[in-house]
């Protein structure tokens, strides 16, 4: 089911031009029953709804800083604007929305949950993710899914330089060009139950107009990952 | 850590604000660096045949009368143009160059910030609200302007390890990260006859642009030059006479976002300090890519 903004008509409204981001993110906290939330003004600022532990839906009406949503478990975050660094970064559950792009480290050591990036994602998209789910509308930059450990990372545009370095079990799906693959990364072979698992994630992402057939799929060569005995005398 | 920010206006009218909203940019970026804050404005060019030196005396009770009467002397005129926190501005009847040259050569109590015909530097320790207020950021118009928050990691917290840095005249530089190989750079260029200050690290990334473009480099090529000989974090953003330009090293783990507008374009380490412009909200935004040099230039009408 693909992701909607919720009516928000009786969304408690918190404008971060007059109320502080501690009383934010508090209320954010102990939501009682207020499941609707709707920030203005976020201008900008670092940790806008983190550590939300509630299935309650925060719509952000512009630009936010640094580590928005992280920690994310259970809750909707969308973000109707840019993110910067870090967004949903060690996610555990729920989802988090960027309509607009996102900075670096995206979704980064997620353990759970859905990122969308409507945009594209800079840097490290993905960086160590241990199961978080990933989808970029558009292109995603260098050292995307460095470490990468579990999860999928599924980009309709083009991946930037070192792609999936030093990749353990996680999905890489790429729709475009890729820079360069990152040390023990390697194309492998799309069969019908990966562009089924990208089909999946693309129609819970809401992203209509992309073909899941027309990627292709990387994942480790499992050369690096485990100790090699013979390998010791380079440590 | 470090902050910059960076606005080039594209209409007159924000050209007025231009010192108002840097400060208003600047204190956006206050916890990315604490410890000093600096600018440099482009704006009231010198008479053709004359330049404008950016001057800075420690003393605080340094009269800067006898100096321009002794520059007069020298060079036939010159005129104190503006006074602010121990920086002083001085127009003089003579090239840039001869006029720096003759002030470090004469006077080595005093530093020369800046030199060229429409550059001002004024930098200091401190906070960028308290460096607002004490430099009167809110006077300044001119056509466009950069600013620094420093968080220092690799040298001393000084007036003079403080940015912007000047990298010659009419130019500047401003810079977010760290260099790990500016010791070796400094020697290698103290052997092509380059002075230095300081030690510090981004100082000689300034002196390495400037040497570039004395042996002939442009600005692009000169900054293309930094991704082979500089070793280290950079996010750099470079002052010129009619704009700005912007360099991230290849692995861009320092931030920068650009933002544009039909009347400014504008850029930050991040979008906080754009937040504060008019129209902001619905500007024309990106991260800028590593290795791409990124540059604007008034347009001459």
């Amino acid at each position: 089911m693909a992701v909607e903004a919720l009516e928000l008509t009786d969304a408690t409204v918190v404008d971060l031009a007059t109320t502080t981001l501690r009383e934010l993110n508090q209320g954010l906290h102990d939501p009682g029953g207020q499941r609707r939330w709707r920030i203005v003004n976020p201008n900008g600022a670092h940790a806008v709804a983190c550590g939300l532990d509630a299935e309650i839906s925060v719509e952000i009406e512009g630009h936010v800083g640094y580590y928005c949503a992280g920690m994310n478990k259970l809750a909707t975050v969308r973000v109707h604007g840019n993110a910067g660094t870090g967004v949903a970064e060690n996610m555990e559950s729920g989802t988090v929305v960027v309509e607009g792009s996102a900075s670096q480290s995206a979704g980064a050591t997620g353990r759970g949950g859905l990122l969308v990036v409507h945009g594209d994602a800079a840097a490290r998209c993905g960086i160590s993710m241990k199961g978080i789910d990933v989808v970029v509308r558009g292109s995603v930059g260098h050292m995307s899914a460095f470490m990468a450990q579990r999860g999928c990372l599924v980009v309709c545009g083009d991946a930037g330089d070192a792609l999936g370095d030093s990749i353990y079990e996680a999905h890489l799906y790429v729709r475009g060009a890729v820079g360069s693959l990152g040390a023990d990364c390697i194309e492998k072979e799309l069969r019908d139950h990966h562009a089924a698992e990208v089909r999946a994630l693309l129609e819970r992402a809401g992203v209509e107009d992309v073909d899941p057939t027309e990627f292709k799929r990387y994942g480790s060569a499992r050369q690096l990952y485990n100790f090699k005995i013979d390998n010791a005398g380079a440590y | 850590m470090c902050g910059i920010v960076g606005l080039f206006c594209k209409s007159t009218e924000l050209e007025g604000r231009l010192g108002e909203y840097l400060g208003a940019m600047l204190a956006q970026m206050r916890d990315r660096g604490p410890d000093s804050a600096g600018v440099a404005v482009y704006r009231d060019p010198a008479p053709p045949g004359s330049s404008k030196l950016t001057l800075y005396c420690a003393d605080p009770a340094f009269t800067w009368d006898s100096l321009c009467a002794d520059l007069a002397d020298e060079f036939g005129a010159a005129e104190i143009v503006d006074e602010r926190a121990k920086h002083c501005v001085l127009v003089v009847d003579a090239e840039a160059d001869e006029a720096e040259a003759w002030i470090r050569r004469n006077r080595p109590d005093l530093r020369v910030m800046s030199a060229g015909r429409v550059i001002e530097i004024y930098k200091e320790v401190g906070r960028p609200e308290w460096f607002a207020e004490a430099f009167r950021l809110e006077d300044f118009s001119g056509t466009h302007g950069l600013g620094h928050t420093r968080m220092a990691t690799e040298s001393r917290v000084t007036t003079e390890g403080s940015h912007p840095f000047s990298t010659g005249l009419d130019l500047c530089l401003v810079h977010n990260g760290s260099l790990s190989n500016h010791n070796r750079l400094r020697e290698n260029l103290r052997a092509e006859g380059i002075e230095f200050q300081t030690e510090n690290d981004t100082e000689v990334a300034a002196a390495y642009l400037a040497w570039r473009m004395r042996e002939g480099a442009t600005l692009e090529q000169a900054l293309e030059g930094c991704l082979e000989d500089l070793d280290g974090f950079y996010t750099f953003l470079v002052g010129t006479a009619d704009g700005f330009a912007v360099l991230r090293d290849p692995i861009a783990c320092k931030p920068a976002v650009i933002a544009e507008t039909d009347d400014w374009v504008a850029m930050a380490s991040e979008y906080r300090a754009i937040a504060v412009l008019p129209g902001a909200a619905e500007a024309r935004m990106w991260e800028p890519q590593p290795r791409v040099v990124y540059a604007w230039e008034k347009v001459p009408v």
